[in-house]
């Protein structure tokens, strides 16, 4: 595409899981035990689609990511310090809750009105990508309502793999069943993505892009809006953990084949 | 500063992070600081712990596996964090903390890496502090990891200081190493020849450049100096054997034979040519004082990593130590607890968690203090440079007037606000030279109190540590590494300056004037907190320093039994444990002056201000603990100095003459009624047929009055202590810690 995209991309902050994560009730309703407390990292599923997002801006020359995030402030600058350096792009920040226990509709509305505040987004440039799951316990709903809020009515999730091809239009690989992909095509945005895992690993830390990146994140962190989400507008009736005990061990870096081979034992057992 | 006591009954909920952290030490604004820790903690925690884990470190050699450290230090920006922007680096100003913070991550999963990062700083650290322009361009430059866009290898280099025996070991004044010119043409760079042995030479496997500490052999080069030189210089770079260690296995140590031909400008510092002869700018000694006196205390931060880290396994193990089998059902005390339900665990973990804090807060204070001493440093040299000071005898005097006045700003600064000065305090205040002495008196005293307390006081500690974890401690799958740990330990106490070396270092140091009265300063400063925040141990320490200070006042002075005096620079039982003695009591101040920081800070940040009380409490309880061991120590030390000098009195006639004998009371007893019964409280009773059953008569205490008043106010200022470590004790089993370490196992 001439003059390139117009990036945006989707991504809170979910409680570190190597952390005891136990429900518990707070003043405003349901939330995590020390909640406030613990170590936050990027929602995996934002996480990918950040990385991607980043490859296909450096891939398609005068394209531009930003990234649109709430979450409490301090605990956004935290995350900052380590995926600051990971792809380079321009923050837009949230003053928030990223609590598990908000309703998607008022997160996408939250994140819908802070994308249309971007100064000089084009929306016919527009490629909005997130996790396909984020913010919505699971349920995938996020980041479509953000999309029908902007009026954008194209949207694909699941998806694994996004191309730009010689005339322009976007190649789409969604997941469907049975461990295969639907293609679509679409000539031209804007468009949502629903990013699945794709195929990129995590960039490794770069400081000269962190030191780039934190000329606009400082800025953006001291003058991100508040956002009154997950206040009384639900009711949960009881949570709770899932009855397993959970048996947490960690392996990097390990093959596919390892993995496979360690849940066909697991089956076995 | 608020300085209220704090709410008592809010508990430590999760163990301290980031956001604590940076408050306490110091980098809450810094978020250069925090990129560069955030990614030497994704190679710690990542590729190092997978190369642990996989028992890479059983190995001597430097393989391929080790090898790709290298690039995921330059990948993460580690390799980069030395270098200034201007050479491609990207943090501004100095790096003692930045340095320290990088040390301190890697450490917390292997030692050996952070010595793998650290030794190509310490490479370059010659040429970055006394180098020329151009010798630091040229190398800073290659040593930065690639841009995009740039096609070429990062060169790394290695330091060459120990030698062979009997060479460079403790007494770095001991050079075995040899140049001499090999040719000097007319108009031309002479040309040197230099050979040099070098013994346990890190980074030596892949090290494209060597900086190397040498003698003149020769009448044409003055002294000795330390010189660049270059794997494809003429001659021989033998990368030699590689050593057998024990510990540290993940970073390159070989003994390398140099024999090489090298331009006279690889003379770091440059030289100049007086009548004929080579004189270097800098010697040997002068560029290793600058180099040493900084990157010690990043290794005393490798230790203090790693008994913090040791915190969270142990824990785990304390907790999960009874779960399995059928030995304890779910939900009962053993089951939930486990070994927790024991005092004793939690005591001792207590007491590695308070090392662990202390030899942290000292330090990063050492870190911090260095990043304000280095610019000063320069306005220094500028200040002699304007002042036309140039030789040696010059500066001395010119540093003799600024301790006067540093004296007299110090003297001031204790005064009451309204009585003092004011006019006089404020000049002092704003001269930079004046604040220079201050800062320079405790640098010159934190970095070998850092590198010999943390190194060696931690490695005991550590082994504690190690033995919390029972038979599992020494082994390789020992959670968090900690048998490793514990060896690593003790290579950090004896590499880049054994612990005598500290010791002698801070002989001379710590009798500094201006170190003196900034300390006289600190017993006051500690008792207006112990003021305004009982419970935290400053009280307690107030009275060690005390203690320690009238220890010193008094040993300055005094004579052994034989009328030798007692301290001076040979007297090494003397002068070494009040060395030891001040590093406890300086790692228990900065430690306090930490939690002050928190709980001054703490509020700011609603992360940190929501769990901030019980941070504060638990972290003001370890304090009291730690200000109590040092208490201990350094009570033990001074009493053993002040009275271990003098020979025990025995029973001859001269000492004898003091005791009664019965006959004596007998008289006595018609005028002092009771004496008999009373006497054996003040003297000793003996009769004719005496059979001694001690050394000899009790020991006077004429003219150890203070100190014994000191003494016995100090034992009482332990008051409060054990409650404290109860009250930390408790935290533990509840604090909330992750289902498994952040790293692999």
């Amino acid at each position: 595409m001439s003059g390139g995209y117009h990036i945006v991309v989707c991504g809170g902050i979910v409680p570190d899981p190597l952390q005891t994560l136990e429900p518990a009730v707070g003043p405003t309703g349901p939330a995590l035990r020390n909640e406030m407390m613990l170590p936050a990292v990027l929602d995996p599923w934002a996480g990918h689609a950040l990385f991607e997002a980043a490859n296909l801006a450096k891939s398609q020359p005068g394209s531009k990511v930003w990234w649109v995030s709430m979450g409490p402030k301090a605990k956004l600058q935290q995350l900052m310090m380590s995926m600051g350096q990971k792809v380079p792009f321009e923050l837009v920040a949230l003053d928030g809750s990223a609590s598990g226990f908000t309703e998607s509709a008022e997160v996408a509305a939250a994140l819908a009105e802070a994308i249309s505040s971007i100064p000089d987004l084009d929306q016919s440039r527009l490629l909005l990508i997130g996790g396909w799951e984020s913010a919505s316990r699971g349920a995938g709903s996020t980041l479509q309502i953000v999309g029908e809020r902007l009026g954008i009515v194209d949207q694909f999730q699941g998806v694994d793999e996004v191309s730009v091809q010689e005339d322009g239009s976007l190649k789409l690989l969604e997941r469907v069943e049975g461990g295969k992909h639907q293609i679509s095509v679409c000539t031209a945005p804007p468009i949502v993505v629903g990013w699945a895992t794709g195929k990129l690993p995590e960039p490794p830390n770069n400081p000269q892009i962190g030191m780039m990146n934190m000329r606009t994140v400082m800025p953006a962190l001291q003058r991100a809006k508040a956002v009154q989400v997950g206040t009384g507008s639900l009711n949960f009736v009881s949570v709770r953990l899932p009855e397993q005990r959970r048996s947490t061990r960690i392996v990097k870096d390990a093959t596919v084949e390892e993995i496979a081979q360690e849940i066909v034992e697991w089956i076995k057992d | 500063m608020s300085l209220t006591p704090n709410n008592k009954s809010q508990k430590l909920y999760t163990l301290p992070g980031d956001d604590v952290r940076q408050i306490m030490w110091r980098f809450a604004e810094r978020f250069d600081l925090q990129m560069a820790v955030q990614g030497a903690r994704s190679v710690a925690r990542g590729p190092v712990a997978r190369l642990v884990a996989d028992g890479a470190r059983n190995s001597h050699d430097w393989t391929e596996a080790k090898n790709g450290l290298l690039k995921a230090f330059d990948e993460s920006g580690i390799t980069s964090v030395f270098m200034d922007p201007e050479f491609g680096g990207f943090i501004e100003g100095p790096k003692n903390l930045a340095l320290a913070l990088v040390a301190f991550e890697l450490a917390w999963v292997d030692g050996g890496s952070a010595t793998c990062s650290l030794a190509g700083c310490l490479a370059l650290a010659p040429i970055h502090e006394r180098g020329t322009p151009e010798q630091r361009k040229e190398y800073m430059s290659r040593c930065v990891p690639a841009q995009p866009g740039e096609d070429r290898e990062v060169w790394r280099g290695a330091f060459s200081l120990t030698e062979p025996l009997p060479y460079v070991g403790v007494d770095a004044s001991m050079l075995g190493g040899r140049i001499r010119v090999s040719e000097w043409k007319d108009g031309e760079e002479p040309l040197i020849q230099v050979e040099k042995r070098g013994r346990f030479i890190t980074n030596m496997d892949f090290a494209n450049f060597v900086t190397a500490a040498v003698g003149s052999d020769d009448e044409r080069i003055k002294g000795s100096c330390m010189v660049i030189l270059e794997e494809t210089d003429p001659g021989t770079f033998d990368r030699g054997t590689a050593t057998k260690k024990l510990v540290h296995q993940l970073s390159s140590t070989r003994d390398p034979v140099f024999s090489l031909t090298v331009p006279a400008n690889r003379i770091i510092g440059g030289y100049t040519i007086q009548d004929g002869v080579i004189v270097p700018n800098y010697s040997h000694g002068e560029v290793i004082e600058a180099v040493f006196k900084r990157t010690r205390v990043t290794v005393g931060l490798m230790t203090a990593a790693k008994l913090l880290s040791a915190i969270e396994p142990v824990i785990r193990y304390q907790r999960q130590r009874f779960r399995g089998g059928t030995v304890s059902a779910p939900g009962s005390p053993r089951f939930d607890l486990g070994l927790q339900q024991k005092e004793d665990v939690l005591h001792r973990l207590i007491d590695v968690w308070a090392t662990g804090e202390a030899a942290t807060s000292l330090g990063f204070e050492a870190a911090r203090v260095f990043d304000e001493v280095d610019p000063r440093e320069k306005e220094r040299d500028a200040y002699f440079e304007a002042n036309g000071i140039s030789t040696g005898r010059e500066k001395l005097k010119a540093l003799r007037k600024l301790e006067e006045q540093a004296l007299e700003f110090l003297k001031l600064a204790a005064e009451p606000e309204g009585l003092r000065d004011g006019a006089r305090y404020e000049e002092l205040k704003a001269d930079r030279m004046v604040q220079f002495m201050l800062l320079d008196s405790q640098a010159n005293v934190l970095c070998p109190a850092c590198k010999l307390w943390n190194t060696g006081h931690g490695a005991n500690v550590m082994r504690e540590a190690v033995s919390l974890m029972g038979g599992y401690g020494i082994t390789e799958d020992c959670p968090g590494f900690l048998g490793q740990k514990w060896m690593d330990a003790q290579l950090e106490a004896t590499y880049e300056g054994p612990e005598a070396v500290q010791r002698r270092q801070l002989t001379v140091t710590m009798a500094n004037r201006v170190f003196l009265a900034q300390f006289k300063n600190w017993i006051r400063e500690m008792r207006s907190i112990a003021g305004k925040k009982p419970g935290s141990g400053a009280c307690n320490l107030a009275s060690a320093m005390e203690l320690w200070l009238w220890t010193v006042d008094h040993l300055q002075v005094a004579t052994d039994a034989e009328g030798v005096k007692l301290y001076k620079g040979q007297r090494q039982g003397v002068t070494f444990p009040l060395a030891d003695a001040l590093c406890w009591l300086l790692a228990a101040r900065y430690q306090i002056l930490d939690v002050l920081e928190l709980e001054e800070k703490g509020p700011n940040n609603p992360i940190v201000a929501e769990g901030l009380e019980g941070y504060l409490n638990f972290f003001t309880d370890l304090c009291h603990v730690q200000s109590a061991a040092a208490a201990g120590e350094v009570g033990r030390i001074c009493a053993e100095l002040v009275y271990g000098y003098n020979r025990h009195p025995s029973w001859d006639g001269k000492n004898s003459e003091s005791c009664f004998q019965p006959s004596d009371l007998a008289v006595l007893e018609g005028v002092i009624p009771g004496i008999s019964g009373a006497a054996e409280n003040y003297s000793d009773v003996v009769d004719e047929d005496f059979v001694p059953r001690k050394a000899g008569p009790c020991v006077r205490f004429d003219g150890y009055e203070e100190f014994a008043r000191l003494r016995a106010k100090l034992d009482g200022c332990l008051t409060g202590s054990r409650l404290a470590k109860d009250r930390a004790a408790a935290a533990l089993v509840d604090v909330m810690i992750p289902e498994a370490l952040d790293y692999p196992e």
